[in-house]
């Protein structure tokens, strides 16, 4: 006997994933686009450049594969800057593992492909205090469908979008991310101390070399995110 | 498809995949202690953050004030309670015309 009412809570999470998902299909719209269309230039195969889009599904080490590819760098190379660029998952993974209500470990090992920044980010400010692996299927599904099919259109159009269209969809992910942090930063006095903190720190590291691209990022995120903890904590102590 | 290359994705396939996936099969929250789950709750917010600066500032190499613009609509916008997609397309349509005038 199939347990329906189990199938139908699950078929709505995976619709409202869905919804939650849309966004960021925009925001990948152009930027796989811009891959597909830089991957044909640089003489890669239809199926190199959509097969990339698949297996790796990570924009901006897709993207300097692409320039590394051109410059004639090794494979290894190229590897393991992929695998500095997305160390930064690690966090996001550790974090969302709390968010999400508890599932067989092969469910968590589908969702987990799915983990991007972006969909970390809209599922991590959900104000649901668990989310459903079923939820978390339909959003990554859902962005992960615009990445590879945006990246074979930017291949078979070869033609880059208008200028001004460009230049004004550069700025989406960006502008979904301040969508997302806005609802709890005006609730949350914490809440803005840490994306100040982390974005006043991953400014200052972008300006030193060895510290933009990946590491930026995870340790302006670990030095915000544990540094308010420890400030908190002595405050208590102090009271 | 060329051998070299389908092994360099393969590669760059696992490298990208493990980082997702390992924290979420190997940890137990229940044995996490709690001063480390407080931390990992503030991880989305440090992130964001750190996501959206300095990138922002780069969305046109001409000047950082496309960011500005675009930025400045999207916290307007969201501070008014938009939708989401309506945020991010308020905010590309104001980039795109501040490009269009060629500000």
């Amino acid at each position: 006997m199939i347990p329906i009412p189990a199938i139908s809570a699950a078929n709505h999470d995976f619709k409202r994933g869905i919804q939650a998902g849309l966004s960021i299909a925009i925001g990948y719209l152009p930027i796989a686009f811009t891959y597909g269309l830089l991957a044909k230039a640089g003489g890669l195969s239809l199926l190199e450049t959509v097969g990339m889009s698949v297996i790796v599904f990570a924009g901006a080490s897709q993207y300097i594969a692409l320039s590394m590819i051109a410059a004639g760098t090794g494979a290894f190379e190229i590897i393991i800057t992929a695998f500095i660029m997305n160390i930064r998952h690690l966090l996001m993974s550790a974090s969302l593992n709390e968010k999400m209500a508890e599932d067989a470990k092969w469910i968590k090992a589908i969702y987990g492909f799915l983990i991007t920044d972006e969909t970390f980010s809209v599922a991590a400010t959900r104000s649901e205090k668990k989310l459903t692996s079923s939820f978390m299927l339909g959003l990554g599904v859902t962005a992960y469908g615009s990445w590879v099919i945006n990246s074979g259109i930017g291949y078979l159009i070869g033609a880059g979008l208008p200028e001004t269209v460009q230049a004004g969809m550069a700025v989406a992910l960006y502008a979904m991310f301040i969508a997302l942090l806005v609802p709890s930063a005006k609730k949350s006095g914490k809440v803005i101390f840490l994306a100040g903190t982390a974005a006043l720190l991953n400014s200052l590291f972008s300006m030193y070399e060895p510290l933009s691209g990946g590491w930026g990022i995870i340790l302006s995120t670990i030095i915000s995110a544990a540094g308010i903890e420890f400030l908190m904590k002595e405050e208590a102590d102090g009271n | 498809m060329e051998t070299n290359l389908l092994w360099m994705i393969a590669g760059m396939g696992v490298v990208t995949y493990l980082p997702r996936v390992l924290p979420l099969i190997i940890l137990d929250t229940s044995i996490i202690p709690r001063k480390l789950q407080s931390i990992l709750k503030n991880v989305p917010f440090a992130i964001l953050g750190a996501l959206i600066f300095p990138g922002i500032l780069h969305i046109n190499d001409a000047s950082i004030w496309y960011g500005i613009a675009g930025a400045g609509v999207a916290v307007f916008s969201s501070l008014l309670n938009w939708n989401i997609i309506l945020v991010v397309l308020s905010s590309v349509a104001a980039v795109s015309l501040f490009s269009f005038w060629g500000l």
